[in-house]
């Protein structure tokens, strides 16, 4: 076929003569500010392979101009990032929890770095604001199950709830009084009764009146006889509206036939004891944390406070 | 009547052979897989023995008109058919999983509805689905006509049709049952992988033997890209698909490499299914739909050899920018990611000689609703590859790494360039293959453009604000010194962001589907009576093109 080079009309440029289909091409040059982009990409290039490493060597690759490398340059920040931190890890690793709210500002640091913990570590069961879940402690409330001073929180952190395997951890069961055949089904129905007065739910009726009695021979010893629970074994206060679990008839009477047995990871198993008090600060800050207990004898708190600062889960009691 | 007895005698023991593969199959999946293929073989064995002109049947369903054309155009039309059918289920699957991620229960709680199984479902469905159809379909259409001459081996070019529609069906339901070899873009099992590899040398085969069968004197520039795109995808999906079957009669197989080395191989792999797939041969769609719907020449030959060179010189090495900061060597993200930035100019460069190629005709994008799909088309094009190589740059990717920003570039991208490019292509064919006097309705061409190009916006919109603040949020420092957001509380910020995408997706698919009505109503033969499109006059002496400067 032969080429019939043309100008094309619209545009004044001359066709490179080739034709396919009905399509022409133009011999238009290239543009110039296209071509100078270009060389300007390729001369960018060609500095960055110099300054940065970008050959492959058989005994690691050399490093560039700049002696730069993405391992380096992660250890620095993380070691800037370490250094920064030092002095506040320090003065926390040495300052007992129950002395920090004499130092609002040491307090406040393990606050922000508790927060932070928080949010890796906690939010996954407590969520991202702390409020918890069927199960799952809120803990923005007043309400403690095991107790809400700075020191209990901390001993609660470290060592956990019901943590298999570990010794010092929080430990109770509540008694499945249904599967294990201590109460009938209709005895839970009065059980749940009462309990349900107890937190005014319900008025009083035969059921819980019957139910008191029995509450009074099972549940007492750790509830208390007056149903405000007790926080040596972990046993919730039933007369308030908070619930673990659920506070009406089906949950109550599942809660009383199968128990519960809620666990915790003791967290002195995966973190340090500096992230441990700056969590607990952190728990205590978010609104329901109690004053440290008016001490019972001074001897008595000071060899609980020896004895747990240096080996960090001690065999405290709660 | 003795290769009819050896067609049938052959399909039957392929039959047969997945008849024993599916008895003695080692899992579930590749039962079903196999049950698949042999159902397949025994629908060709029927076809061959009925010995009707099957052919003629499906030309009389399809309405096609009779071969007037001296072109081998059967296998087009199914692929024109095809493209809409794929690009429908993917679009769909696509808005299906954006509602996933803002509400989770539309997981269903069913393993084979969950977002990890639907979301390689959609990627592929769009991408080889939908992207691969049109391109197969519009090389055969190209090929033919721009080298004045028919398919080579017709009979292989059919093969290649249906061979490559089993690939889709395979790959599809095995993303459902949950087979995988977890490579992104590439998780189809060893012996899908094996049949692609048969179906794309067929279709290699064919294209190539028409170029050599051609009664032109040149190779037009449409042919060179599809060219490197048929040839780069054959090495990648060679290459990165090199496994060990655990059984020959399983599904589950081990990839040759492991750890760095496949991270790297996979994203090599992965990044120039982009280049190749997603840009090469969608540029040689570009190359010949723009010039033949504006009726005007290509802009500059010297810029599309230029461009063609430098853009298949530079893409193959870009890989590794996928990898930043991770366990690969640092030359590789460094070599990675020079080699982005100067992909910048070559793959403007298509843009350019797309774009100008409308000197000239500029007046077609205010009457032409097709001209203006297609420039819609460029301008994304332009956009993205100047996103991706900004994104490649080190510095910018430790921010938009792994968030939602990268799925507004891909989208910004897919939506935008290849889906655009498609539609305009479709509606270029549909007329000319099934020999109608116009579209059925020209206006619903331009709502499909108003719809498309809305949705992408929000679309592209919403994921770079998602990605941006996402990237923001997670390395935020309080001046307390510590990280401020837990993952969980991003994940909640990007509701409403996921919620607006999906809005986006809905105005897509609508675009989409008054295209399927449109497409299927001209193949019916009908013409919508409407006004038409513009009544502005056309002022030839207002249309001052730009006079090009001289180049020395």
């Amino acid at each position: 076929m032969a080429e019939q080079k043309r100008i094309d009309q619209p545009t004044g440029t001359e066709t490179v003569g080739h034709e396919w289909d009905g399509i022409e091409e133009l011999n238009t040059p290239l543009p110039r500010w296209w071509l100078w982009t270009f060389y300007a990409t390729v001369v960018f290039a060609i500095g960055y392979v110099v300054v940065y490493p970008s050959v492959p060597g058989a005994n690691g690759a050399p490093a560039g101009y700049l002696n730069w490398s993405s391992r380096e340059n992660l250890q620095s920040a993380l070691d800037a990032r370490q250094s920064e931190l030092k002095p506040v890890y320090a003065a926390l690793a040495a300052t007992d929890i129950t002395a920090l709210p004499g130092k609002p500002e040491l307090m406040n640091q393990a606050i922000a770095g508790g927060a932070a913990a928080f949010k890796v570590h906690c939010v996954q069961c407590h969520g991202s604001g702390a409020a918890g879940a069927k199960g799952y402690p809120n803990l923005n409330d007043d309400e403690w199950l095991w107790g809400g001073d700075l020191a209990t929180i901390e001993k609660t952190i470290a060592d956990g709830i019901r943590q298999p395997g570990h010794d010092a951890t929080r430990m109770s069961q509540m008694p499945a009084f249904g599967r294990d055949g201590i109460l009938q089904p209709a005895q839970i129905e009065d059980v749940v009764s009462y309990v349900r007065t107890l937190s005014g739910q319900e008025k009083g009726s035969a059921s819980s009146a019957r139910g008191q009695a029995l509450f009074t021979a099972n549940c007492a010893v750790c509830h208390g006889p007056d149903g405000k629970g007790s926080r040596t074994v972990g046993a919730p206060n039933l007369t308030d509206a908070i619930w673990l679990y659920g506070g009406d008839r089906a949950t109550i009477a599942q809660t009383v036939t199968n128990s519960r047995y809620g666990v915790m990871p003791a967290w002195s198993l995966h973190l340090d004891k500096v992230t441990i008090r700056m969590l607990a600060a952190y728990v205590h800050s978010l609104g329901g944390g109690e004053a440290a207990p008016a001490p019972v004898s001074a001897p008595e708190q000071a060899a609980d406070a020896a004895s747990a600062a240096p080996a960090g889960a001690g065999n405290v009691g709660g | 009547m003795e290769t009819l007895v050896m067609r049938a005698g052959g399909w039957l023991v392929v039959a047969l052979l997945a008849f024993f593969a599916l008895a003695y199959s080692a899992d579930a999946g590749f039962a079903v897989h196999m049950g698949i293929v042999m159902l397949a073989a025994l629908i060709t064995l029927v076809v061959t023995l009925r010995g009707a002109d099957y052919g003629a049947i499906a030309r009389g369903v399809l309405r096609v008109p009779a071969d007037q054309s001296k072109y081998d155009d059967d296998p087009i039309r199914w692929g024109v058919i095809a493209t809409v059918f794929w690009g429908l289920a993917g679009f769909l699957a696509g808005l299906y999983i954006a509602l996933q991620l803002a509400f989770p229960a539309l997981n269903l709680g069913l393993e084979w509805t969950t977002f990890g199984r639907l979301r390689p479902l959609h990627t592929s469905a769009v991408i080889f689905a939908f992207g691969g159809n049109a391109l197969i379909a519009t090389s055969f259409y190209i090929v033919q006509r721009t080298c004045r001459a028919r398919l080579a081996f017709p009979a292989l070019a059919r093969f290649v049709f249906w061979g490559y529609q089993l690939f889709i069906v395979l790959a599809a339901t095995g993303y459902l049952l949950g087979i995988t070899e977890a490579k992104e873009y590439a998780e189809p099992e060893w012996y899908v992988d094996l049949w692609l590899t048969v179906v794309w040398v067929s279709y290699l085969a064919v294209f190539v033997g028409t170029i050599v069968k051609r009664s032109e004197p040149h190779i037009y520039v449409a042919n060179w890209f599809f060219l490197s795109f048929i040839i780069t995808v054959a090495m990648l999906h060679l290459v990165n698909n090199l496994s060990l079957p655990v059984s020959f009669l399983g599904a589950k197989s081990y990839a040759a490499f492991s750890g760095v080395q496949d991270a790297l191989t996979q994203w090599w792999y992965g990044h120039n299914a982009v280049g190749f797939f997603l840009t090469a041969g969608f540029l040689a769609m570009m190359y010949y739909f723009v010039p033949k719907q504006a009726e005007r020449p290509v802009y500059s030959y010297r810029l599309s050899i230029i461009h063609f060179w430098s853009l298949i010189f530079l893409y193959i090495w870009a890989g590794p920018h996928h990898l930043h900061y991770t366990a690969l060597p640092d030359w590789a993200q460094t070599l990675g990611m020079v080699f982005s930035v100067m992909l910048w100019m070559p793959s403007w460069g298509g843009m350019i000689n797309g774009l100008m190629t409308l000197n000239g005709a500029w007046d077609k994008i205010r009457t032409d609703p097709i001209i203006r799909m297609m420039v819609m088309a460029l301008a994304f094009y332009g956009m993205s590859t100047f996103e991706g190589p900004m994104m490649s740059i080190k510095s910018v990717n430790s921010l938009s790494h792994y968030t939602d920003w990268t799925i507004g570039h891909v989208h910004s991208g897919a939506l935008g360039w290849n889906g655009m490019i498609t539609f305009a292509a479709l509606y270029y064919l549909t007329p000319r293959l099934w020999n109608r006097q116009r579209l059925y309705s020209l206006r619903m061409v331009n709502w499909h453009f108003w719809l498309a190009t809305v949705g992408i916006v929000l679309y592209a919109a919403s994921m770079w604000v998602a990605g941006i603040m996402q990237g923001l949020m997670w390395r935020e420092y309080g001046s307390d010194g510590y990280l401020v957001y837990s993952f969980a509380e991003v994940v909640a910020a990007m509701f409403p962001m996921y919620v607006i995408r999906a809005a986006g997706g809905v105005l897509y698919l609508g675009g989409a589907l008054i295209m399927a009505y449109n497409i299927a109503m001209t193949i019916a033969g009908n013409l919508r009576t409407e006004k038409p499109m513009t009544e502005t006059p056309y002022n030839e002496a207002a249309d001052r093109p730009l006079v090009p400067v001289a180049a020395e």
